[in-house]
């Protein structure tokens, strides 16, 4: 009787512990949000950023993106050749690219990559206190740290998406029609005929746009909120990739039922 | 500061790499501009369109000379009546023009084909084409050649 108890008494403080998270980092993105303008004051923190989370990443995401065109290529070939098909290879290595997998593995791999890094960085500088330091000198660590970071994870994702989806569709031409010999000029014909430049390319920007806002929102919340000791930061950086992979696919569900539903 | 300057460089090519990329996919491989021709509008009413919709494209001997620009029901004939918007570099389509309604391929997307006629006029902005076919229903060809099979 008394471990049932338990049980449904330490349920329902995991609940409210979630509950409890989700409602501080509203109020975070309240507060985070009066900086964002002012941040653009200092545009060089801001570039710096966007070198630190977007150009280092770009190895790592070209190449995911040619990989992952590549094997749509292989993979798409192979079951719309049982159909006769495979001249539509094209269009279906770019639409699946363009809507879905471009912003969502794009942002996958930026939260492991760069989003981790983030956290890490914001929470070993909570840990040593240098946060504690800036506020001492009247610089306010939300606008000069903060601020900073979240804007060049969030200009990074879209950029960065358009890239994999791009070299991805460039992937799956050299396994289509370099390697298995699909007609050339049907593979772009098709893309061009049935890709629409507002509905797919327009949709898929806006997506990897909100999957920008939502992981730099968590990396730079779990840093600035991370225990101020090493599991504390190890726990942070953790739960960084963790919640941002589950909100990067929930909201990607959310988002494509309202854009392509219907 | 050579090192800011480095950089800043290189943020500037990624940034500028980004946008390339979004608008290489968005203007050069997709459909914009294909899908937004000016041109003369026509109208045509079919019993049935099947599969039609908006921005199927509108054919002339195989090639896209337009685009099916909206589709409605004509309140008095129950009809559909479909407006096209044909590219100006044809305006000499004959007023007696047939319009079929095709298929691409066995299951594609369906299309206006357009046959011209052999009259002196030609169709104008807001010209309707009085000659329609509508698009064939795999199912009533299926059981119309099954009743006439059955007669035998």
């Amino acid at each position: 009787m008394k471990a049932v108890v338990d049980a449904i008494a330490r349920l329902g403080r995991l609940f409210l512990d979630g509950v409890q998270h989700a409602g501080s980092m509203a109020l975070f993105a309240v507060e985070l949000a009066w900086v964002l303008i002012p941040t653009w004051t200092r545009p060089r923190d801001i570039l710096q950023q966007v070198y630190a989370a977007g150009v280092l990443s770009l190895v790592i995401i070209l190449v995911a993106g040619g990989f992952v065109g590549l094997v749509l290529g292989l993979q798409g070939y192979n079951i719309l050749s049982n159909f006769n098909a495979s001249e539509s290879l094209g269009v279906m290595v770019a639409l699946s690219l363009v809507r879905e997998l471009g912003p969502v593995v794009a942002a996958l791999l930026f939260a492991g990559r760069a989003g981790s890094a983030i956290t890490a960085e914001i929470a070993l500088m909570k840990t040593t206190e240098q946060l504690a330091a800036l506020e001492m000198m009247a610089v306010d660590p939300l606008r000069r740290v903060i601020g900073p970071r979240f804007w060049g994870a969030m200009i990074s994702v879209p950029l960065l998406a358009a890239l994999f989806s791009l070299v991805g569709i460039v992937g799956g031409y050299l396994i289509g029609v370099v390697v298995l010999g699909v007609d050339q000029a049907s593979y772009w014909g098709q893309i061009r005929e049935q890709m629409e430049a507002w509905d797919d390319v327009g949709g898929g920007a806006i997506k990897s746009l909100a999957f920008g806002a939502v992981i730099a929102l968590i990396s730079v919340y779990e840093g600035y909120r991370a225990e101020p000791t090493a599991s504390g930061m190890a726990r942070a950086t953790t739960q960084t990739v963790v919640l941002s992979s589950l909100a990067v696919l929930g909201l990607d569900f959310v988002m494509t039922a309202f854009m392509f539903g219907a | 500061m050579n090192v800011q300057r480095g950089v800043e460089l290189v943020v500037g090519l990624f940034v500028l790499a980004g946008i390339a990329a979004l608008m290489v996919m968005a203007l050069q491989w997709s459909n914009f501009g294909a899908s937004r021709v000016s041109g003369y509008e026509v109208t045509a009413r079919f019993d049935n369109v099947g599969g039609l919709t908006v921005q199927s494209p509108v054919k002339l001997a195989g090639l896209t000379i337009g685009r099916v620009d909206s589709i409605e029901i004509h309140p008095e004939t129950f009809q559909a009546e479909v407006r096209m918007v044909i590219d100006d570099k044809y305006d000499n389509l004959p007023t007696d023009s047939f319009a079929n309604i095709y298929t691409a391929g066995l299951l594609g997307a369906q299309y206006v084909e357009i046959s011209p006629g052999g009259a002196i006029e030609s169709l104008e902005d807001g010209d309707r084409i009085t000659m329609t076919q509508s698009a064939i229903i795999l199912e009533s060809v299926v059981s119309k050649f099954l009743f006439d099979k059955a007669k035998e």
